[in-house]
């Protein structure tokens, strides 16, 4: 896997960045991936920021697990977010570990993997450091940026860092400030991998090891957030996993079971635990109003960007309430804002899967805009 | 032929609005008088619509609309952040249209409320010699699915206003012929010839 790891795009961001922490990093890679073509105008750029456990392939085939892109079911030709007519591009976030700098790279002072010795990263440095793939690539503005989830906090973020870097946004299933739940959640999944005798305060690594059981449960408990109990319920219910009756022991007799135990090895095998300790905690600090004295109207004001803001009715992680006080804050600092609820009992997942509603929405919004940006150039 | 009246209201609106002001439409359907306001008097337009599919229809034509119940999510727009708050034919279907009225004029400099005419003569003429609720082009539902809760005449809003101390800045009616300004010296005939009362308020 490290080996494939050589061979995916990398920026070498040579500008130190100042991170949230009060520590600097240097000459970091920041590994990204692009679809589609730049056009001459360079106004078809849209930049998709990733949630907590994506990467940078966001569509087509990733080439380190072999498997479908997370966001194959809205980007690709022809698809919501259309290749053919749009450049595509995702970064990997700093604390990750899909190639861009993270608590697994070697640590050049002591040289063995960061571990614990990796600065806490914010949501607010993850977004710093993506503008500079911006500026490598030469985009002066992009049409749109994007993301669900920790993706759409990035997003958040970024138009109240850089209010004159996208013509529009479309925040997916997010929030401003993270809710007690989703920190107590978090907090679920940090404790499940310390608890793991093998992650060893962080140094597994030195072992050539990782926390699996711990991991596995950490992405069991994100599993079971991301379904609603509806979805869930209707997907398994008391459905029995390959035997007529109980085994009258601790296997997965149920379905559900099974099921939360194949997400959670499965996933053991592409992640690596810190990247899980790190990026949680980002989202955990991550409170926009914090940072804005006059609170989140603050943090809008004098946007020019156009927002779509998406929440799903049976999200009960990123609720549509949290999702309704961005575009409250929104139309306090009179900024041009959309709101979508969609009906669905996917839960926070929506964003992922085949949500004909959600994909319909996006499309439109997207062309819309695309329409829009292109005359605003010629003026 | 409803559609015939929908473009002459609209016209009417846009008649009384000023260009390149902020303009906030709520109940504001697919966007229909939110395209031609922001194409022929550059105004900013938002929308407030609680039917998904209307929601989906502005959105694909690239006009901001919040996806919202009226009656209850008025409070999210802070106060007089638009030129003018319109409401074209809903508000006899709120609950509480007082209330509702309230957070319109809390919200905008000026309001724009039309009102489907129940004083109009084939209406009256209806409940009287056929003593049943009356079912026109502009009222085309029966009593039992009718969304139409509150009912009202050009004159009760013009009574209604008088009472609650709203400044009346200009009224207009509007029938298959023509529109016309109504003043109270007129509101006694036009109450009973207009189909639908157009109100700037505020």
């Amino acid at each position: 896997m490290n080996n494939k790891l050589e061979n995916i795009k990398k920026l070498d961001v040579s500008n130190p960045l100042k991170l949230d922490c009060g520590k600097t990093i240097n000459n970091f890679p920041l590994a990204y991936e692009t679809y589609g073509r730049l056009n001459e105008k360079k106004n078809n750029a849209i930049l998709v920021f990733h949630a907590l456990t994506g990467d940078q392939f966001v569509t087509g085939t990733n080439p380190i697990t072999n498997k479908e892109g997370w966001w194959a079911s809205a980007v690709g030709p022809g698809k919501a977010i259309d290749t053919n007519k749009y450049f595509i591009i995702c970064a990997n976030v700093i604390g990750g570990c899909m190639g861009s700098l993270g608590p697994k790279n070697i640590n050049p002072e002591t040289s063995q993997a960061y571990g614990l010795d990796f600065p806490v990263i914010t949501i607010r440095d993850m977004v710093r450091a993506q503008e500079s793939l911006l500026k490598y690539l030469g985009i002066k503005k992009l049409l749109c940026a994007t993301g669900g989830s920790m993706g759409g906090m990035q997003l958040l973020q970024f138009c109240a860092t850089f209010p004159d870097k996208t013509f529009s946004a479309i925040p997916i299933a997010c929030s401003s400030s993270h809710s007690a739940q989703n920190i107590a959640l978090n907090e679920l999944a940090r404790q499940a991998i310390m608890a793991d005798p093998v992650w060893d305060n962080g140094k597994y690594l030195k072992k050539n090891v990782q926390p699996k059981n711990g991991l596995a449960v950490a992405r069991m408990v994100g599993h079971i957030s991301y379904l609603s109990e509806k979805g869930m319920q209707e997907k398994f219910g008391r459905k029995l996993q390959e035997r007529a009756d109980y085994e009258f022991s601790f296997n997965a007799d149920f379905q559900v079971e099974s099921y939360l135990r194949h997400q959670g090895y499965s996933f053991v095998e592409r992640f690596d635990a810190n990247s899980i300790l790190y990026i949680t905690r980002a989202m955990d600090y991550f409170d926009l109003s914090k940072q804005f004295k006059g609170g989140l109207v603050e943090a809008f004001k004098n946007q020019k960007t156009k927002f779509l803001i998406i929440s799903f009715s049976s999200d009960w992680l990123y609720t549509t309430k949290e999702n309704k006080d961005i575009v409250i804050a929104l139309n306090a600092s009179g900024a041009d804002v959309s709101y979508s609820e969609i009906t669905t009992d996917k839960g926070h997942d929506s964003f992922l899967v085949n949500e004909p509603e959600f994909l319909k929405t996006l499309k439109g919004f997207l062309d819309s805009m695309y329409e829009k940006f292109n005359n605003e150039k010629r003026i | 032929m409803k559609n015939l009246t929908m473009k002459k209201e609209f016209k009417v609106i846009a008649d009384l609005l000023e260009n390149n002001t902020r303009v906030l439409d709520v109940g504001c359907g697919d966007g229909s008088l939110m395209a031609l306001l922001r194409k022929d008097k550059n105004i900013e337009v938002r929308g407030l619509e609680l039917n998904k599919d209307n929601v989906q229809k502005c959105i694909h034509k690239g006009l901001p609309v919040i996806q919202g119940d009226a009656e209850t999510e008025l409070y999210q727009f802070p106060n007089k952040s638009f030129d003018y708050v319109i409401l074209s034919q809903t508000l006899q279907a709120f609950y509480d249209p007082d209330k509702v009225l309230k957070e319109l004029l809390r919200i905008g400099n000026s309001v724009i409320v039309s009102i489907p005419n129940f004083g109009y003569w084939k209406v009256r003429m209806k409940l009287l010699f056929f003593g049943k609720m009356p079912v026109t082009k502009t009222l085309p539902n029966t009593w039992y699915n009718t969304p139409n809760l509150h009912m009202c005449t050009i004159k009760d809003l013009f009574n209604f206003c008088d009472e609650k101390n709203i400044e009346i800045k200009k009224v207009v009616g509007v029938n298959e012929n023509n529109t016309s300004f109504i003043w109270k010296g007129n509101l006694e005939i036009k109450n009973l010839f207009s189909k639908l009362g157009i109100f700037l308020i505020g």
